[in-house]
């Protein structure tokens, strides 16, 4: 944005402080993110960049975190965990949450509004409130410190999300495509599968990606309801800075960030292919 | 039940391979524990050689004894044991021991004698076995001080120096709980070590406790981790620092730490092993038991970490730390040189009446 | 929908006898149609079943049984049955007659009968220490022997424990003496009973929990303005630059988003320990002296700073949707209307953003006062949250009736909170990425 010519010298000192001030902010939200990074790289075990780091000198830099961290059993086991539950929960939540979307988008829908209530609930609830629930039950019903309770406990907290987006997806669907195909002797199930999903499917998948990130974050349901073989990569971070703080942490921090950047990737093409197929071009 | 274990405890008291000597099926044992250095430490004195002695069993370490007391209650609740061992305090095995869900110990009949023959009963050292609960180690809760930072000729040695701020200036570092600080308090004003707990059980006894916590309230930092307590010592952001004698022994030996440790009135308390009621291989975990808490093992241990042996007949055996060669008896707690003021930790007390001390401490902490 | 048509297509002005109108096969046109809608209805229905289903068992259920705990008060009942008959006509003012001992004998000595998993006397120990302090010994130390007792068993209890003598303790049996409590939230609330069962305040030295309620509030609250400090003016920047710009500085507040909880929370202690890059930045520009680093976590401060930063998106995100939609035209007309650029942004612009400001406040003040894990790693004791304290209550101290007193006020709190927001913005406004 270019400076309007009948700007006072006033103006102008605010229009920059402005700036400033803005991207101090996302300098803010960026940097304890991306400082982690080369100290991952860091060859002694401190949190702090050495003389050697910032000289450039390459004997500052080492891979030994990144050893450690692929060598070690548990973080190996917690990574598998993570991505099975993750996976599972996910497959969970998503059918559940689209079927359900697509009902709430019915006109027809009765009490919308308290089934909507419940079913988002899950992402309202304090976590804690939710964890502390679900290890009562999750006990008594034998299911506590297996792999089901934890992916069934992940799947609860996911669907909202998967309910929501497909909803969302689904205010701006046609129904006269539907009704199209329906006139014109398609099954319901061949309407489903050939006009519905291909339609709503970018909603489907943002959905089910933000389900996968909540399970693949999520730590305090697990603190309270998985046992060890059930570990996750945050349950073994959460151990890990309670416990003896390495800079191993910061080279799985690393990882995870990159899996962060390709997801959000994914999620914003996804956002825009989305806006394209329903006409809803992006300004 | 008794007269079982008596038979099994005979069988392996003749040889740990009588066990594996039978067919027997393959068992995985999930032993619950601290994490860290300290399940390490086990694996190496204990699980490994066990294992290697039995190779029909698995040792599954799970590190949750912090918060074992819900996991055992949600598990018992449920009919559904799914932990074979827990390593915990003996005030959380004293409320496991009330709700009847861990199994009550006797000593005599399930561990093994010192090598003199002593019975168990009488080895462990005094105070420390429970109804529940068997004793391993014995740590203690140390006041430690920085040497640079008071003259050379007034460097401090007690309790109440903790609590002398005019000839002891700095800041203090000290536990985020009731416990330990109150004792000391008392211990600083003049009650006797055998009447502290006499003392903080009436309610006179816990003002005159805080009133003289008052006196440096304004110089304490809290720590609430293990770890902290060496932190805020080795940064210099502290005089003094309390911590586990454990912690304190790693960061002065191991990483050159500038610190004393001053013995006096260092608090004592045990951590032991108890056995869920219903668990899945009580059986293999009773033979694990007689030899796992026997005088050589728990000698053992403290070759990994340092903290005393809970036996009597093991505290002649302890040797040199496996890693450092350090010697370790100077180190231990129990070390006559360093038990010459102890103040044992009452558990019973602690169980009665930690509820309401560590509301009033928590208070007292943000007023 | 298909369905609808099929059955219910009319096929020209059949009425019958009293003029109602009448479909194919006969049937009045209202019925079809009512059919046809409560057909419609249940298909509906049956799509978010699994889902409702799914929910309601897994989530809402464990989370109402665990609610119940906090008002569940079966320890005294199962434990002392006979005792609770004989006290029934007792007054509470000085000690229970001898009938009372021996029931209490009674029921004791009935008790180690059973095998010992479903002896009730320990949980009962327990639970009256909550009320009491040292009632757990009192229990425990006469259980050793009650079975040699003899009579007057009044002397035999409190030769055992002096707690027998005390009437705080029998007043806490009769008064837990009954299936359901409120002394659960009593507690909760810092208060307690006193002799004449009226529910008093506690004794200054023992209150906390209100005061961690309210410190919550208040660090929430803290969060919550400063999460609006710093959003406010990068959305607005945001939503006045050009889409292609917007779009790439918007992965700033994205890529914090979509990263992992821990990785930030770690990121944060590599940050502001005591060695870490903050201070040993400082200390190297020679800005402070070595002893002078600041205290940034483990505290309030530390608190404040990490959940600021991971809550800031949850405030960016609706503030800029809703900036987005305002014209800059107003601002401009404001202007040219005479307005100085100050005047236009308070009483033009401003305006216009607070369905956003609502929108993202609630939403960071709901998400802050039920925080865990990052008031758990980097608050230390000062910066604790309620939500630290009932883990401790479930995890530790074992009082599960007093954590599900403390959860069920947040979760009403939190419902509170909610429902405020849906009034103001709506649900559908709830969008992600």
């Amino acid at each position: 944005m270019s400076m309007p010519a009948y700007y006072t010298t006033k103006d102008k000192i605010w229009h920059y402080t402005f700036r400033v001030i803005c991207f101090a902010i996302f300098f803010f939200l960026l940097a304890p993110i991306l400082i982690m990074i080369p100290l991952s790289f860091n060859a002694q075990p401190f949190f702090t960049f050495t003389r050697e780091m910032l000289t450039l000198n390459p004997e500052g830099y080492s891979l030994r975190w990144y050893r450690d961290f692929l060598g070690s059993e548990s973080w190996m086991r917690s990574i598998r965990n993570s991505f099975v539950i993750g996976i599972a929960a996910t497959l969970v939540s998503t059918t559940l949450g689209t079927l359900a979307a697509l009902g709430l988008s019915r006109s027809e829908m009765p009490a919308k509004g308290l089934i909507m209530g419940i079913l988002i609930s899950p992402m309202i609830v304090p976590l804690i409130i939710s964890a502390a629930g679900m290890f009562f039950f999750f006990s008594s019903i034998n299911i506590a410190q297996t792999y089901l309770g934890v992916v069934l406990a992940h799947a609860a907290l996911g669907t909202p999300f998967v309910v929501i987006t497909v909803t969302a997806t689904l205010v701006g669907f046609d129904q006269s495509l539907t009704r199209a195909a329906a006139n014109l002797g398609a099954s319901p199930t061949r309407t489903f599968f050939k006009i519905t999903m291909p339609l709503i499917l970018p909603g489907v998948i943002s959905g089910a990606l933000f389900a996968f990130i909540t399970s693949f974050d999520e730590i305090v349901v697990v603190l309270f309801v998985a046992g060890v073989e059930q570990r996750t990569i945050p349950r073994e971070m959460w151990s890990g800075i309670r416990e003896d703080i390495s800079p191993t942490i910061l080279a799985v921090a690393t990882i995870l960030v990159l899996i962060s950047v390709a997801l959000l990737t994914v999620v914003e093409l996804l956002r825009r292919r989305g806006e394209r197929m329903r006409g809803l071009s992006p300004q | 039940m008794s007269s079982k274990v008596k038979l099994i405890a005979l069988s392996s008291a003749v040889s740990v391979m009588a066990l594996s000597a039978a067919a027997n099926d393959p068992v995985s044992l999930t032993i619950v524990s601290w994490g860290g250095a300290y399940t390490a430490s086990q694996q190496r004195a204990y699980h490994a050689p066990f294992m290697e002695a039995n190779p029909h069993v698995t040792i599954v370490n799970d590190d949750g004894s912090a918060n074992a007391l819900a996991g055992l209650r949600a598990q018992a609740q449920a009919g559904n044991v799914t932990w074979d061992l827990v390593d915990m305090l003996p005030s959380d095995a004293q409320l496991a021991c009330d709700e009847g869900i861990i199994l009550q110990i006797d000593h005599d009949a399930m561990l093994a004698p010192a090598p003199d023959g002593t019975p168990a009963s009488e080895d462990f050292l005094p105070g420390s076995l429970g109804e529940c609960f068997i004793p391993q180690i014995v740590y203690s809760t140390v006041l430690t001080f920085r040497p640079g930072a008071f003259p050379e000729d007034n460097q401090p040695s007690s309790i109440a120096d903790l609590f002398d701020v005019e000839n002891f200036p700095g800041r203090r570092a000290l536990q985020d709980r009731p416990g330990t600080n109150l004792e000391w308090a008392l211990y600083a004003d003049g009650v006797a070590l055998d009447e502290i707990y006499d003392v903080l059980s009436t309610p006179e006894g816990v003002d005159r406790a805080f009133a003289k916590l008052d006196t440096i309230k304004d110089h304490i930092i809290f720590w609430t981790e293990g770890a902290q307590a060496p932190q805020l010592l080795a940064d210099g952001e502290v005089a003094f620092a309390t911590g586990y004698n454990g912690r304190m022994f790693d960061a002065i030996e191991v990483e050159g730490m500038e610190a004393a440790i001053i013995w006096d009135g260092q608090v004592v308390e045990w951590d032991g092993w108890v056995v869920p009621a219903d668990g899945p291989n009580v059986d293999v975990v009773m033979e694990y038991l007689y030899w796992a808490t026997d005088t050589q093992r728990l000698a053992d241990q403290a070759k990994f970490i340092s903290y005393g042996p809970a036996r009597a007949s093991s505290a002649p055996l302890v040797g040199q730390h496996a890693d450092l060669g350090i010697d370790m008896a100077p180190h231990m707690p129990t070390n006559p040189d360093n038990y010459f003021a102890p103040i044992v930790l009452d558990n019973d007390f602690w169980v009665d009446y930690g509820d309401e001390l560590r509301e009033r401490f928590a208070n007292w902490m943000l007023q | 929908m298909a369905d609808a048509t099929a059955e219910g297509g009319l096929t020209g002005s059949e009425t019958d006898k009293r003029g109602r109108l009448l479909t194919s096969d006969g049937t009045p046109l209202r019925r079809a149609l009512e059919r046809a809608n409560r057909r419609r209805k249940l298909t509906a229905l049956a799509l978010v079943a699994p889902l409702l289903a799914f929910i309601l068992i897994f989530f809402a259920f464990p989370i109402a049984q665990m609610m119940w705990r906090s008002v569940d008060n079966p320890q005294v009942v199962n434990a002392l049955p006979r005792t609770l008959d004989a006290l029934q006509d007792w007054d509470g003012r000085a000690l229970p007659p001898e009938p009372v001992f021996a029931a209490l004998h009674a029921d004791m000595v009935a008790d180690l009968d059973l095998p010992r998993r479903e002896q009730k006397i320990g949980p009962l120990g327990i639970r009256l220490n909550y009320e009491l302090s040292a009632a757990r010994s009192a229990i425990s130390r006469t259980t050793r022997d009650v079975a040699n007792f003899q009579e007057p068993y009044s002397e035999a209890f409190t030769a055992a424990h002096r707690l027998w003598g005390d009437v705080e303790l029998w007043r806490i049996i009769k008064r837990e003496g009954k299936p359901l409590t409120l002394s659960y939230y009593v507690a909760a609330l810092d208060r307690e009973y006193d002799a004449d069962g009226n529910i008093v305040k506690r004794p200054e030295n023992r209150q906390i929990y209100v005061s961690l309620f309210g410190r919550t509030l208040a660090l929430s609250l803290a969060i919550t303005a400063m999460t609006f400090l710093l959003g406010f003016p990068i959305a607005y920047y945001l939503s006045i630059l050009p889409m292609r710009y917007a779009n790439l500085l918007m992965i700033a507040v994205l890529l914090p988003f979509w990263t992992s909880l821990l990785v930030r929370t770690s990121a944060w202690i590599v940050l502001l320990q005591q060695q870490g890059v903050i201070n040993n930045t400082l200390v190297g520009l020679g800005i402070i002296g070595d002893d002078g680093r600041f205290s940034l976590i483990y505290n309030q401060t530390g608190t404040i700073i990490a959940m600021t930063h991971i809550l800031l998106p949850f405030m960016v995100l609706p503030l800029y949707s809703v900036m987005r939609t305002i014209p800059p035209s107003y601002m401009r007309a404001a202007k040219s209307l005479g307005a100085t650029p100050w005047t236009a942004f308070r009483r033009v612009y401003f305006p216009q953003t607070l369905p956003g400001i609502g929108a993202g406040g609630v939403l960071v003040f709901i998400i802050s006062i039920g925080y865990y894990i990052t008031p758990a790693l980097v608050g230390g004791q000062s910066g604790r949250m309620i939500s630290n304290e009932i883990a401790r209550h479930i995890q530790q101290s074992l009082n599960w009736g007093l954590a599900a007193a403390l959860g069920s006020m947040l979760l009403v709190g939190v419902l509170v909170l909610y429902w405020l927001y849906n009034r103001l913005v709506g649900t559908d406004s709830l969008k992600f990425g």
